[in-house]
Formats: structure tokens, C-alpha cells, sequence
């Protein structure tokens, strides 16, 4: 557990080549689990949902991938791919530009940005569902995923479709300046008209989530989902280390932490998050939940809730 | 054009965007108390979160702006270490997101015009501040402002330092002064990530285009108020002329305003909307 947690420590909201080590994994390949170092057949972690079978860490998805374990077989029907992202900075660091960083990021992922949007059935439901690309320069945040996911809101409102985010991100994207930020402001305002709809966003905090997603639509959902461990913060790691100098405590930041201090809803298994989002669903669009279903492959139990304590077994009866 | 302002201008081209980031956090500068002292009457402070704690980073209160009660929200560092200290070197905590949207709901129950002024180097980014919601305190200022049903003027009048700036400047105007920078991390920290050397914070401001200048010629801000000299040398000039501009924005706002008159108040949340929409840049392949 504490060699978990050192390597999640490492984790930097840069834009370089983190996140890689789970994409596009060749086949019959095998791979070992960070956490729990044992020797995988990448065929069989695949086939969990890229869950280790061993000791159940989550390992990250890719947003293609991500789309595959979540949603209905064929069911995604991808909207706006075509918006592209320009450099209007004319941003450059000791790399290169921005433009050739870009191209370069899109060559190696075959993503043209770091967020993909579309419509979805989830279990049978039909969804308005955002991801975000890890491998696509952190997925952090700038023009286009503000773009693409205020569209998608906007279609949603109009379609009277319920919202899925599946959200992780390094941050704003430094390289489009304050267009980045500003898309914090954004999409804010798209899920605000969506919500006067009263049409429900549940939001999902997958590993690792930071910075302005975190600071802006991610946490203020209906409903704020999270994958077991997830490491999930609005300022990274080293830099709390940095300016406070002080030992970040066991757990800081993970899923499990956010959930202690009352800032998720619930933490819910790889598994059981499609059948979870469906009940959410039916719940908030005035469907009847068939929980009964057998195609649901529903089980509660998996959902990791912690043991309640004896004071609320008996307490809090005010009848 | 005064003489001052022609001799500025001919300056201008000489100051680099790290002089200017210089410039925005320079002892000196009138801070949000500054503004609230020359341009603000009987103003009386609010304190407090209603949850955990009064966050002295970020202040706010009512008070009188040219003839018309107004609510200020502010972000204020302090002038010593121990006004730094007691005022977290400007940097608001959750609990300062959440006064501010606390009052932020006040203005909008009594129909009271917000004023922000931004002056931050960002949100603090402490243990304490993430283990009470630190990202989400932000998002639910964020969410707050873009749908308050009263008109907002933001003034940048210092360092706009990311999220935490961003928190209390969705207004319905965005003015700038000159020598204020505004941007997505700090050039300290771009340079920390991407040039894996804080030294380099000059020419990551330079590529970051962090600048009033910059930012006006991308339409993201409403106006560039001028600096004659930079602030801190002509601290209360400033104060005044900023003071104009606010006026001059707000009575514009306030004239097409009616909080009784729902098409009014429809209008004024669409073009909020609308202002923060067609920010980006992007385009279809």
C-alpha cells in the first residue's frame, strides 16, 4: 500500500508522456500491476476492464478504452471530432512549440484532443457522455475540451438527455494561456443552463484529477462520482510539499480521502459503475429503476461503502 | 491625452511581461482595501463562511460606490508579515470561496451590483485548504457567479493568479489595468513545469501573454485602464481613474437593469453567458 501511494506521489499535473503506460498495450503482452508488482497477462487485465485481478487496483483507461468498459457495445456516436485546437499564443518552451507538441500528441495517440464527447446508451440509457484522454498531454484542459463539452451540455439541454462525465486531468493547459482558464468559466456556465433544466450531470473522478477540472465542473455535478484510489486534488502533490514543507499524510488525496471529507458522493468499482450510472438515471429522469433486471448484473454490495457507525445505526431516528 | 499618458506610452514598449508580472505584485499597489477606502462609503466588512472560518484573503462587505449600494468582493494580501501571515499573502482558502459565495447570494436577495477586484497570486494550495474542498469551493463560486441575477464589474488590479483569481471575476465586464497581469499559472510555476527551472519564469510570462495588452487584444477583457505611471508610484491617481471606469461600466449595466423585470434579469444572465462562450481557440478541421 505504501509503494502505492509513494508512486502516486510522483505524479505531476506535465504534459509530457505520463499516463503511457497503460495505452495501447500490444497484445499478448504481459504487464506487471504497480501496485501490486504481480505479472500480468495484458489480455486478461483487459478483459477485467484493465482491473487487476490480483489485487483490484484500477489502472488508468485511455478515453477510447474508457468508452468500451462504460457504455453499451456500439452505442457511441462521437460528436464534434472536428474541432481542432490552434495555437494562439504562438507558445513555445525549451521543446518547441505548442503546434509541433500538438501534432506530435496527436500522432502518437490518434486523438485530436485531450476530451472526447458523444451519446451513449448505458445499460440500455441514453447519456450525453464526456471523457477525458490521459495520454493526450495530461488531458488537461484548454480550448477544445472547453468547446466540446459546452456543445455536448448545450445538445443535452436541448435533447433532454442526462450528462456523464468520466473526468481525470492534470489541469489547465498552460500552452493556450488564459483561454485555458477560461474554460473553467465555460463549461461552469453550460452546466448551470443544463441544471436549470433540471437535467442531472454525474460527474466521474477517475485517476488522476486535478487543478481546473477539479476547480470548476467536476466537483460541483449533481452527483460526484469516484474509481477506488483515484488520486483527486485541486493543487498537485510537490507543489503542497513545496510551499508547505510539510509530509503529505498517508491517503492524501485519494478517492477514499475525498469521500471522508465529504467531497464525493460515492466510490464506486470500475464493475459496477455502468449499472450505478443507470439506477442514477432512472432515478433523476423520472424512470422507474428496474433494479430487477437480470441483464443489469447488479451487485450493491460491490460498492465500496465503509461500514457505518454505531452511532448512526441508532441515531438520527427522528420519527 | 495628458503628457503623462503620451510619455507612458512611449515607455511601454520596453517593459518586458515579467516586468509587468513585477510591476502587478509590487509593494505598494493599491490592494482591494485601497480601492474600498477612496471609492467606497460607509462601507461596512462581512465576515465568515457560515460553515468553518472567516478567510481574511479574501474580503468582502457593503458599502456605497457613486451613489449606489454595492457589495465588494476582493482578494487582499497584506503590507508586513504579520498582516502576510494573518492574510495568507492574499491567497483565499475554501472558506474565503465559500463568503464569497455566500454574499454573493446577499447581493443578489437585495439586489445590491457586485464590484470584485482581483489581487491574488492564486488559491492557497495547502493540506488544509484540500482537505476542505479546495477545487470544490472554487467550482461552487464559479457556478454561484455565472447565474447571480445582478449586474458584476471585475477589475484586475494586481495579479490574476489562476482558479483563485478566476473564482470571484465572472462579471458581466472584465477591466484590467495596465501593468496587472491575469493568468493561468503563475510564470514561476509554467516555468517550474515545463522549463524544470523556476529562473526561466521570464520568458515563460513572455510566451504565457500575460499582459492587459495581451489579453485586450484577444478579447478576453472589456478594457485596458491605463496606468500614467504604474500604480504604486501614484497609488490614489490610480484609485480615482479606476473609479471611473467602474462607474462608467456599471451605469451602463445598471441602465438596462431592472431586477423586478424578469426579461431584464433573463438578458442579463444570456449575455453573461454569451461573454464567456466565445472564449477559446479552436477551429473545425
Amino acid at each position: 500500500m505504501r509503494s502505492f501511494f509513494h508512486r502516486q506521489g510522483k505524479f505531476r499535473p506535465r504534459s509530457s508522456d505520463e499516463g503511457s503506460e497503460n495505452q495501447a498495450i500490444p497484445e499478448d503482452l504481459w504487464v506487471k500491476c504497480p501496485k501490486c508488482e504481480e505479472v500480468l497477462y495484458s489480455r486478461e487485465l483487459e478483459q477485467n476492464a484493465q482491473v487487476c485481478p490480483k489485487c483490484h487496483h484500477h489502472h488508468r483507461l485511455t478515453a477510447r478504452q474508457r468508452v468500451a468498459t462504460l457504455t453499451d457495445a456500439g452505442s457511441f456516436d462521437e460528436w464534434d471530432q472536428d474541432i481542432v485546437p490552434e495555437d494562439p499564443l504562438a507558445f513555445v518552451d525549451p521543446k518547441g512549440s505548442y503546434a509541433d507538441k500538438l501534432a506530435q500528441t496527436q500522432a502518437k495517440t490518434g486523438e485530436t484532443e485531450s476530451l472526447i464527447t458523444g451519446f451513449a446508451c448505458i445499460r440500455s440509457r441514453s447519456v450525453a457522455l464526456a471523457v477525458a484522454d490521459f495520454p493526450f498531454m495530461g488531458a488537461s484542459m484548454g480550448s477544445v475540451w472547453g468547446e466540446k463539452m459546452t456543445r455536448m451540455v448545450e445538445r443535452a439541454r436541448d435533447e433532454r438527455l442526462p450528462v456523464v462525465t468520466v473526468n481525470a486531468s492534470g489541469g489547465a493547459r498552460m500552452h493556450e494561456g488564459l483561454f485555458s482558464l477560461m474554460q473553467m468559466a465555460k463549461t461552469v456556465a453550460a452546466f448551470d443552463r443544463l441544471g436549470r433544466e433540471r437535467l442531472p450531470h454525474f460527474s466521474v473522478l477517475v485517476d488522476p484529477c486535478y487543478g481546473g477540472v477539479t476547480a470548476s465542473y467536476a466537483t460541483v455535478a449533481d452527483i460526484v462520482l469516484a474509481e477506488p484510489e483515484a488520486m483527486i486534488g485541486f493543487a498537485g502533490q510537490r507543489v503542497i510539499e513545496q510551499v508547505t514543507r510539510q509530509k503529505l499524510p498517508d491517503g492524501f488525496q485519494t478517492a477514499e480521502f475525498q469521500l471522508e471529507h465529504g467531497m464525493i458522493d460515492l466510490i464506486v468499482d470500475r464493475a459496477s459503475l455502468p449499472a450505478t450510472l443507470a439506477i442514477l438515471v432512472d432515478h433523476h429522469m423520472g424512470f422507474s429503476p428496474q433494479v430487477d433486471a437480470v441483464d443489469m448484473d447488479l451487485d450493491l454490495t460491490v460498492i465500496d461503502m465503509p461500514e457505518p457507525l454505531p452511532a448512526q445505526r441508532t441515531g438520527g431516528n427522528g420519527a | 491625452m495628458s503628457s503623462d499618458t503620451i510619455q507612458a506610452d512611449e515607455a511601454q514598449p520596453a517593459l518586458r511581461a515579467i516586468d509587468r508580472v513585477q510591476l502587478a505584485r509590487k509593494a505598494g499597489r493599491p490592494g482591494t482595501l485601497d480601492y474600498v477606502t477612496d471609492l467606497v462609503s460607509n462601507f461596512v466588512e462581512l465576515h465568515g463562511d457560515r460553515v468553518f472560518g472567516d478567510d481574511q484573503a479574501l474580503i468582502g462587505g457593503v458599502g456605497m460606490f457613486r451613489g449606489r449600494s454595492v457589495l465588494v468582493l476582493g482578494h487582499q494580501g497584506g503590507t508586513n508579515t504579520r498582516e502576510n501571515v494573518a492574510r495568507n499573502f492574499g491567497m483565499p482558502k475554501p472558506e474565503g470561496f465559500r463568503k464569497a459565495r455566500r454574499l454573493m447570494r446577499h447581493a443578489e436577495k437585495f439586489h445590491l451590483p457586485i464590484l470584485t477586484f482581483i489581487d491574488t497570486s492564486g488559491a492557497d494550495p495547502g493540506i488544509n485548504s484540500e482537505e476542505r474542498g479546495q477545487g470544490t469551493a472554487i467550482g461552487e463560486s464559479l457556478m454561484e457567479m455565472i447565474g447571480v441575477k445582478v449586474p458584476i464589474v471585475t477589475t484586475v488590479i494586481g495579479e490574476g493568479g489562476s482558479g483563485g483569481a478566476l473564482a470571484i471575476s465572472l462579471g458581466d465586464r472584465l477591466l484590467m489595468l495596465e501593468n496587472a497581469v491575469y493568468a493561468v499559472a503563475s510564470p514561476e510555476a509554467c516555468a517550474a513545469i515545463l522549463w524544470k527551472d523556476a529562473s526561466f519564469a521570464g520568458d515563460a510570462a513572455e510566451t504565457m501573454r500575460v499582459t492587459a495588452a495581451d489579453l485586450d487584444r484577444f478579447g478576453i477583457i472589456d478594457e485596458l485602464i491605463a496606468e500614467a505611471v504604474p500604480a504604486h508610484e501614484a497609488p490614489r491617481e490610480t484609485v480615482a481613474v479606476v473609479g471611473d471606469r467602474i462607474e462608467h461600466h456599471l451605469d451602463q449595466l445598471m441602465d438596462r437593469f431592472d431586477p423586478a423585470n424578469a426579461a431584464s434579469v433573463e438578458r442579463l444572465l444570456a449575455n453573461r453567458y454569451d461573454k464567456f462562450r466565445r472564449i477559446g481557440a479552436w477551429h473545425e478541421a
